[in-house]
């Protein structure tokens, strides 16, 4: 074992150079910080190690690196907290954690779902560094191993977990990710720059949509508009049943299920190019697949928060491998972990192909960090999931104007603008459509994430193979079915078979009743004519720029057939067909507020600020929603105003954003954070 | 509430610390606008995660210690449109009290020189204050770089090259023109999001041919090199004073790319194709970063920020700090910085008409 001489003396250099109180003390202050910006949703590691930027200069680079993995390292441990509470993914590692977390939460077992799911994070974690330490050796042969054609099989398998989300239509699940796929391809192609549904009048839409906005819009605002027209709190029992100790007995009745996730989550997190944001679906497809009683997921199962949770601690730890072996980010967290690294001490840490070289004991101390920044953070979770489970009592009236303000903050941190919030809405809708007629979110979001690397891998992959083609016919198939790829598609193809066999027994969320044909109709129709719209556009596409062309096109037409095959049988089956599941309809959920008038209160939210900008805007909101909606007296509601604002206001200063400026701040010159 | 409370003093107890870390003190004396208690804000028109962050997160903490009254240098990002949403919003900014900069990038210029219809911006209207230059590296595997006859590339010209490229219309139409006139058959890969990405391909052995930016070459080339498994093929050089191409201070044992066209049979170092490569190379790396005060800006406080980043190349330090994140090129202030930003912005009509022709012909970019 000749790695071992080279790795111990470098492990115990590494644990001389941590085990300081002064580089402890660094390390929980950073895990501290983490769980504060992770418990927001849509605020993960970039905005963390944002904040932390100004600080890296010049600092001693083992303090410097304490603090930066302190706080990466814990905010997929505490974006539970939003995933299981709210319902609101809180970063894109945790969306599958809504799947069964939030059910969990609204059973009023908040508490078992969040100790359950720290438990498997700290399990993720440690499996995450200790797989790292010795995986780091021999790393950089295997990760040149995947080359794209690889790339794309991967990316193949996560969208192959679309079978198992699809719901109890398959083909409603198939045409939502092709739905999803289309929404990814919006703006501006990545291989020739053709615009696909968008012009360059609306300069938003070129740059596409981004993952935090389709997210939050997709999941959250749903949820929220839904829980608000119960007009009750999440959690339906008055007692929280099962506490934390309980979520610590799941967690170890399934310990395998999640060293498994685990392994899952270091493995895709290795690969450059992929990132977090499949690892937690592929999970939670994993973990349905090896569950015998199939029937709870989707309504409250323990298993279905363990396997996400423990792999996407697991993948931080492989998102390292990238990052500090070849320099390559393997998300925008770590690409900014990498520019911070640079500013380190004098900047004689390198990362790249010679970190291991010349600062494996700084690579060690990484890993360390990484494990002790996990049990840290742990630890502190499970001692507060108790008091903040109790969130889930509050009546959610008073919770939804918050949530709307966090989540309207998260979304437009990148761009700062208006249009931010008007995606946000319109995406919205279309989650609280497609939640309505029991189209599959899930299935929706996998196509969109993935929509991106599908067509660039494909493109690339067709490009190089030609080129191998036109050297020899033997050296093309050798590039195009090396014995990885073989690998990868028969796992998917066995994932896809089992996964639709399955699918009919899993309501990713919940059951719904059928109810009558023209509503889901209606709906189905909108989707096609989007469809059949974004088919026509793409057809459009001159032929200089074919390979921005070929795969809306391809995705289109595989959605429309099926949309048009879901009409046939629409048109053929009886009303009480699954095919015509619609929440409005029946008992399912006790509605005490119509729906239009719910959205009335967000689109007058957003139609403030387009007058007034942000901030005013959401004064009134504020203000008139808990005087109004919420019953509350004039001083409670001026007292939640206040508190809105003043947080809003401290976030966006820490943070350094502005706000969304309104017509009124075309005209007159006001302070920020009016601005 | 709590939460914010902790943050914020964790926020202030770091500033503390990072504070008494400062070594050295610099300080721009005369008269000029003073800053103190205020926040500057730079604005970089791309995300947090790019080549301009880096740079931008390099002079800020330096910057903020320079300024008269020491303000608070913010870094803020505004990506979008291939920066240039950032470039128009910064257009339309008047200048106010010099709390306000901007950084551009060679990814900013190309647009701009090539009559993009996105932009609405103009760099005459705005005022430069520094200039920041760079260089690039070609690359190949060994068993190619084998086949180059001393400096003549054209045992090359029967190979199928591929290259990851990021798109024609951006900084890799200078790689993309330089290798077409030595006559290489090379089909660029285009969808990939950073030069990383490009190296990544190349170290898969996907890619057979690539560049690098001079400091992301230092740190992720240098090593392939001693390992072997990659040969520099030349650098795209330097300006000297009477802007001729000369050999890149970084990588002086490095021929330029001048010199291999020269020695390549085909090759002109005159002519169209020439000067268009030249005036796009000159576009985009002797002058690629740059900050500049919005339009209006008073005089005063154009001295002021000239006199700061004078302080910060003045640092004892400045040489140490700068050669891994910037590497050894000018970092260019005053006459220097306008004379820089002129060359970078002004490309002859002609230059620009070729290679709006040969983007149409080779690529099927048409930028109407």
């Amino acid at each position: 074992m000749e790695f071992l001489s080279v790795a111990l003396p470098a492990l115990s250099d590494a644990a001389g150079l941590i085990l300081q109180p002064l580089v402890l003390g660094y390390l929980v202050l950073g895990v501290v910080m983490g769980l504060a910006i992770g418990v927001f949703p849509g605020l993960g590691g970039i905005a963390g190690l944002s904040l932390l930027l100004p600080f890296m200069f010049g600092m001693d680079p083992v303090l410097g690196l304490a603090l930066m993995i302190g706080m990466v390292a814990v905010v997929p441990t505490s974006d539970t907290f939003a995933s299981v509470l709210m319902g609101i993914p809180g970063s894109s590692a945790s969306q599958a954690t809504v799947l069964d977390g939030f059910p969990l939460a609204k059973k009023g077992e908040a508490a078992r779902a969040l100790s359950a799911a720290f438990a498997s994070s700290l399990f993720g974690g440690l499996v995450g560094a200790a797989f790292l330490t010795l995986f780091i050796l021999v790393a950089r042969p295997i990760v040149l191993e995947f080359r794209t054609p690889e790339l794309l099989m991967i990316t193949v398998f996560g969208l192959s977990m679309v079978g198992i989300l699809a719901g109890r239509v398959a083909l409603k699940g198939i045409v939502a990710a092709g739905l999803g796929m289309m929404v990814g391809t919006i703006g501006e192609g990545d291989s020739a720059g053709a615009l696909r549904m968008a012009t360059y009048d609306m300069p938003y839409l070129v740059d596409g949509l981004k993952l935090v906005i389709v997210g939050l819009g997709i999941f959250a605002i749903p949820e929220i508009v839904a829980l608000l027209r119960q007009d009750r709190a999440i959690s339906e029992g008055a007692v929280l049943g099962g506490g934390w100790a309980a979520g610590l007995r799941d967690w170890f009745a399934n310990k395998w299920l999640s060293a498994r996730c685990s392994i899952i989550g270091v493995v895709v997190g290795v690969i450059p190019g992929l990132g977090g944001s499949v690892v937690d679906w592929i999970a939670y497809g994993h973990t349905v697949q090896t569950t015998k009683d199939k029937s709870k997921f989707g309504s409250g199962e323990v298993r279905g928060v363990i396997g996400p949770e423990s792999s996407n601690n697991a993948k931080e730890g492989g998102g390292l491998v990238p990052t500090l072996l070849f320099g390559i980010p393997g998300s925008g967290s770590m690409a900014i972990f990498i520019g911070a690294i640079a500013l380190l001490g004098s900047g004689n840490i390198e990362v790249g192909p010679s970190m291991l070289k010349n600062n494996l004991d700084i690579t060690y101390a990484i890993v360390w960090l990484l494990a002790l920044a996990n049990v840290a953070g742990t630890l502190i979770c499970i001692a507060s999931s108790g008091g903040i489970a109790r969130l889930t009592t509050i009546p959610f009236s008073l919770l939804a104007p918050f949530l709307f303000m966090i989540i309207a903050f998260a979304a437009f941190q990148s761009g700062q603008n208006l249009m931010d919030l008007v995606a946000l809405f319109a995406i919205g809708l279309l989650g609280i459509l497609m939640r309505r007629f029991d189209w599959s979110r899930p299935a929706f979001l996998i196509g969109f994430v993935l929509s991106n690397p599908a067509e660039t891998y494909a493109n690339q992959a067709v490009q190089i193979a030609r080129s191998r083609f036109r050297k020899g016919f033997e050296e093309g198939i050798d590039y195009i079915f090396s014995p990885i790829v073989i690998v990868l598609i028969v796992i998917t193809v066995i994932s896809v078979v089992v996964g639709l066999r399955q699918a009919k027994t899993i309501m990713a969320e919940g059951a719904v009743d059928s109810g009558r044909k023209r509503a889901p109709m209606i709906f189905l129709l909108a989707v096609l004519a989007y469809l059949v719209t974004a088919f026509v556009n793409a057809s459009l596409i001159p032929d200089f720029a074919a390979a921005d062309r070929v795969f809306p096109r391809f995705v289109a037409g595989v959605a429309i057939v099926g949309a048009l095959v879901l009409l046939v049988q629409m048109m053929l089956r009886p009303e009480t067909h699954a095919l015509f599941a619609d929440r409005e309809h029946g008992t399912a959920e006790t509605n005490q507020h119509g729906l239009w008038a719910t959205l009335a209160w967000f689109a007058g939210l957003l139609v403030l600020t387009a007058l007034l900008g942000f901030i005013l805007a959401l004064a009134i909101f504020l203000f008139a929603f808990i005087r109004f909606r919420a019953g509350r007296s004039w001083g409670y509601a001026a007292a939640y105003t206040a508190a809105g604002i003043g947080f809003m206001c401290a976030m966006a200063w820490l943070l350094n954003r502005d706000f969304p400026p309104g017509l009124l701040q075309s005209y007159a010159d006001l302070p920020w954070p009016l601005t | 509430m709590t939460i914010i409370t902790t943050t914020r003093r964790v926020a202030l107890g770091l500033a503390a610390a990072a504070a008494a870390s400062f070594a050295t003190q610099a300080h721009a004396g005369g008269h000029g606008i003073d800053l103190a208690g205020k926040t500057v804000e730079w604005v970089i028109p791309f995300s947090e995660t790019g080549g301009s962050a880096k740079w931008a997160n390099f002079y800020a903490p330096l910057l903020s210690e320079a300024l008269p009254g020491e303000p608070t240098v913010v870094v803020k990002f505004m990506p979008g449109a291939g920066s240039t949403k950032g470039a128009n919003w910064f257009q339309e900014q008047s200048y106010d009290d010099g709390t306000l900069i901007f950084g551009s990038s060679g990814s900013t210029q190309f647009p701009y020189l090539l009559g993009d219809p996105r932009v609405r911006y103009e760099y005459n209207d705005w005022n430069v204050v520094l200039a920041s230059g760079t260089g690039g590296v070609a690359y190949l595997p060994p068993d190619l770089a084998g086949m180059m006859n001393g400096l003549d590339a054209s045992a090359l010209q029967g190979t199928d090259f591929i290259y990851g490229s990021q798109g024609a219309t951006r900084l890799d139409l200078v790689p993309l023109l330089a290798w077409e006139m030595l006559g290489l058959q090379v089909e660029p890969v285009f969808g990939i999001k950073g030069r990383g990405d490009g190296r990544l391909m190349f170290e898969r052995g996907e890619a057979n041919i690539d560049y690098q930016t001079s400091s992301s070459y230092l740190k992720g080339v240098t090593p392939l090199v001693e390992a072997g498994t990659a040969v520099p093929m030349m650098s795209w050089g330097a300006l000297d004073a009477d802007g001729n191409i000369v050999r890149d201070p970084t990588f002086p044992d490095m021929p330029t790319f001048k010199e291999v066209c020269e020695a390549t049979p085909g090759c002109e170092t005159s002519g169209e194709k020439w000067d268009a490569w030249k005036a796009f190379f000159v576009a985009g790396f002797p002058a690629q970063k740059m900050v500049f005060l919005p339009a209006g800006a008073s005089n005063d406080a154009m001295v002021t920020y000239k006199a700061a980043f004078d302080a910060i190349k003045a640092r004892d330090d400045f040489a140490e700090i700068s050669a891994g994140r910037l590497g050894v090129y000018p970092q260019m202030t005053g006459d220097e910085a306008t004379g820089a930003l002129a060359s970078a912005t002004q490309v002859p009509d002609s230059a620009k008409a070729f290679v709006v022709g040969w983007l149409q012909d080779r690529y099927g970019v048409s930028l109407n």
